[in-house]
């Protein structure tokens, strides 16, 4: 380990030092002449590429020119249902078979013909990794699982001790206390939750990876579901709580009520919301601090930027289990909250 | 603002993917390990609870030895001093019945010897008066013969009588 870290120093002060050398600088300064007309084509667009790498594609991207294609599919009413390789899209107009993909803001497929009405189902760069995500999840707890029937009457060993812990840290600390006495029926759906969203944020902060719990559509869908969840297994105490909250002066009824709804809707958009917007803002610092080597284009500053990537990046790994956890936390809480079998105790909140 | 637009395809993959993932996991992973960990749960408090109970028990046992010890080595003190009582009752009661026994032989010895002296006596005193007949007898017939020779005679017969007594 010594040894490697030796060898990153060494790396980082020659490049430090090669930065100085007017010889070197010379290679890679937009002051070379050959070079000067193609930099000029391709003026770098900051904007454009972090919103390139925050949003969904049809091609997994890896590195400029190393991207694997995934599966279109598109359904429109008069064609019905049409498979093909997002690798057709690779010719000089971005056009296959009556359709366009545009990059844009977002990577969008439209019909040439405009009158025509086309869905997108395609397998995205999102979608493929969110499949990724699960076959994970479902190898690692399936195996987990098998390993609790093999090693029944035995002290947990290995891995299956290191997701315990998680598994455990759930259930104990952020589902049975919030939940309440009949948690065990929601323990499924908030682990489930608790590890999909943990997988993803951890899969995205690989290089190459997707920004899937940064895209709204997933931390919508996710919201819809705890909303969903919290509403069917409501009580009636929580209705009540809603239409009559308790101890309150009928005078101040016009105003709270409106407030306890637009409360009920803004516990899952907030929710949606927070994700999103943490994990995208978490891909964005990091891809505007590799930007700035670009801008810069100075060997100099390159490993300054890098170290406070590096930093960046530890600090993302932590935002990845906090979300997850905030994420389940309040979802139990809401779906706790609508459960609770009220005593006369808890008025007035 | 294309990142605030959700896509109905990624909507779409995320439901079935969700749902999916949801699902097998239930069946497959969260049950077995739930149940496991419950199960592991159940054992370890069900230990806990027999060692407290054995400690119980233990402790029950102790104090119950401690009592029968207590109770033992009273039972033994008392019966130790009972014997004791028995032995020396039984002693004096020998003492006294050889105390008895021993008067009474006494008693029956010294009745003896008054008996066996009374008819020593009786005989001797029937030897003494026939002794004195016999006397007289010959008194009587020295008498008879000379003087002197009745002198000799009465002087032998005290000497004699002195003699016999």
């Amino acid at each position: 380990m010594s040894r490697f870290f030796r060898q990153v120093l060494t790396f980082i002060t020659l490049s430090t030092l090669l930065g100085f050398s007017p010889l070197y600088a010379q290679d890679h300064s937009h002051h070379d002449a050959g070079a000067h007309v193609s930099l000029e084509e391709e003026e770098f667009e900051t904007g454009k590429l972090i919103m390139h790498h925050i949003g969904d594609s049809h091609e997994w991207e890896f590195s400029k020119g190393f991207s694997i294609p995934l599966p279109v599919i598109l359904y429109s009413p008069d064609r019905g249902i049409e498979v093909f390789s997002s690798a057709r899209f690779h010719n000089d107009h971005h056009e296959y078979n009556g359709y366009h993909l545009v990059h844009g803001d977002a990577e969008k497929i439209v019909p040439v013909d405009e009158s025509r009405t086309v869905y997108d189902f395609s397998i995205t760069k999102n979608v493929a990794s969110m499949i990724l995500g699960a076959i994970i999840l479902i190898l690692v707890f399936t195996s987990v699982a098998k390993a609790y029937k093999r090693e029944k009457g035995k002290a947990p060993r290995g891995f299956q001790s290191a997701m315990e812990v998680l598994v455990l840290f759930i259930r104990d600390e952020v589902v049975k206390p919030n939940v309440g006495p009949n948690y065990a029926r929601y323990l499924p759906y908030l682990l489930t939750l608790f590890f999909f969203i943990l997988i993803n944020n951890l899969l995205g902060l690989l290089p190459g990876g997707a920004n899937v719990t940064g895209n709204i559509a997933i931390t919508m869908v996710l919201a819809v579901l705890t909303f969903i969840i919290t509403h069917v297994n409501s009580n009636r105490h929580y209705w009540k709580h809603l239409v009559a909250p308790d101890g309150l002066p009928p005078a101040l009824l016009p105003v709270m009520i409106p407030v306890e709804i637009i409360g009920v809707f803004m516990k899952p958009f907030s929710l949606m919301i927070r994700l999103f917007a943490n994990i995208t803002a978490g891909h964005i610092i990091l891809l505007s601090l590799f930007s700035l080597i670009f801008i810069f284009k100075s060997f100099l500053l390159a490993p300054v930027i890098s170290a406070f990537a590096l930093f960046m990046n530890f600090i993302e790994i932590m935002v990845a289990f906090i979300q997850a956890f905030i994420f389940t936390l309040l979802s139990s809480m809401y779906i706790g909250s609508a459960i609770e079998e009220h005593s006369h105790a808890d008025h007035g909140h | 603002m294309s990142l605030l637009t959700p896509s109905p395809g990624l909507i779409f993959w995320m439901l079935v993917v969700f749902l999916v993932l949801v699902f097998i996991l239930s069946k497959y992973a969260w049950g077995p390990i739930i149940n496991g960990l419950k199960e592991r749960e159940n054992e370890i408090q069900g230990a806990l609870d027999l060692a407290k109970k054995t400690k119980e028990e233990m402790a029950q046992l102790k104090s119950d030895n401690e009592r029968l010890i207590i109770e033992a080595n009273a039972a033994r003190d008392r019966i130790i001093k009972e014997a004791k009582e028995a032995a020396d009752r039984l002693v004096e009661a020998a003492k006294d019945k050889a105390t008895a026994e021993g008067n009474r032989i006494i008693e029956s010895a010294r009745e003896t010897i008054r008996s066996e002296q009374a008819a020593a006596v009786a005989q001797i005193r029937k030897e003494v008066a026939t002794l004195s007949i016999d006397i007289a007898e010959k008194v009587l017939r020295r008498e008879l013969n000379d003087k002197s020779a009745q002198e000799q005679l009465v002087a032998d017969l005290v000497k004699d009588s002195v003699k016999l007594n």
